[in-house]
C-alpha cells in the first residue's frame, strides 16, 4: 500500500547504493518496527497519566490501599464490602480498565476525525 | 469559515502547518526508495504525534467520568475538539505569517 514493493526483501542489496551489506528493505522494516514501538510507548505513557488522574485519589501504600477518585474530584473510600473480600482493589482495577478502554476509544475517534479533516482539506485545494 | 490569510494550505512545505505535506529533500541521499520511505514515514509520524497530542488535550475537555462506553456527547465533543484545534493551529500560523510580512515588531502585534 506504500508502493515500496520493489527491493523489499526479495532483492537483497539491489535497492541500495551498492554492495550487499546494507539492505534498505531490512532497514526500512526495522525502522517501521521502531516507530510502532515508540508510538505504543507514547500511547501507554499518556494513557497511564490520564487514568491515574481519573482513578487514583489519595495514593496509599499499595493500589488496594489507595483511595478512589469520587465524582466531583473528592477522594474517599467506597462503602465497606459486606463480605471479607477487598472491594477497593476491584473497584480501582475496574476504573483503570474502563479508563483504558475509553482512552483507546477517544484515540480512535480523534484519529478518524483528524483523518477526515485532512481529506477534506485536500479535497478543497 | 475563518481567515485563511490568502496563503494556500499544504503548499508551503516545512513551515509547520498540520496540513503540510512533508519535504524529504536532503534526506535519504541518492536513493529514491529510501527518500520516499522517509517522506512517508515522517508524514505518518506527524499524524500520529498530533493524534496523541489532541487525544490528551481533548480528553481533558470532553471526558468527565469514564463509563462503559464512549457516549455520543463525548464523541461529538472529541470531533469538535479536533476541528477547533486544527482551526486554531491554522489561524495562529496564518496570523504569524501576516505579522511577519508586514514587518511590524512581534511585540507590537501582540497589543492588537
Amino acid at each position: 500500500s506504500e508502493g515500496m514493493e520493489s527491493g523489499f526483501g526479495s532483492d537483497f542489496g539491489s535497492g541500495g547504493g551498492g554492495g550487499g551489506k546494507l539492505d534498505p528493505g531490512l532497514i526500512m522494516e526495522q525502522v517501521k518496527v521502531q516507530i510502532a514501538v515508540a508510538n505504543a510507548q507514547e500511547l501507554l505513557q499518556r494513557m497511564t497519566d490520564k487514568c491515574f488522574r481519573k482513578c487514583i485519589g489519595k495514593p496509599g501504600g499499595s493500589l488496594d490501599n489507595s483511595e478512589q477518585v469520587r465524582a466531583g474530584g473528592a477522594t474517599g473510600n467506597p462503602r465497606p464490602p459486606r463480605s471479607g473480600r477487598p472491594l477497593r482493589l476491584c473497584v480501582l482495577q475496574k476504573c483503570i480498565a474502563m479508563c483504558m478502554d475509553r482512552y483507546m476509544d477517544s484515540w480512535n475517534t480523534v484519529s478518524r476525525a483528524y483523518n477526515s479533516r485532512l481529506q477534506r482539506e485536500r479535497a478543497n485545494m | 469559515r475563518g481567515d485563511r490569510g490568502g496563503t494556500p494550505e499544504g503548499h508551503r512545505g516545512g513551515s509547520g502547518d498540520v496540513m503540510d505535506p512533508p519535504s524529504g529533500a536532503g534526506l535519504g541521499g541518492a536513493d529514491p526508495q529510501l527518500q520516499r520511505f522517509i517522506e512517508v514515514e515522517t508524514q505518518k509520524q506527524r499524524f500520529q504525534q498530533l493524534v496523541h497530542q489532541m487525544t490528551e488535550l481533548c480528553w481533558e475537555k470532553c471526558m468527565d467520568k469514564p463509563g462503559p462506553k464512549l457516549d455520543s456527547r463525548a464523541e461529538t465533543c472529541f470531533v469538535n475538539c479536533v476541528e477547533r484545534f486544527i482551526d486554531t493551529s491554522q489561524f495562529i500560523l496564518n496570523r504569524l505569517e501576516q505579522t511577519q510580512k508586514s514587518k511590524s515588531a512581534f511585540s507590537e502585534s501582540l497589543s492588537d
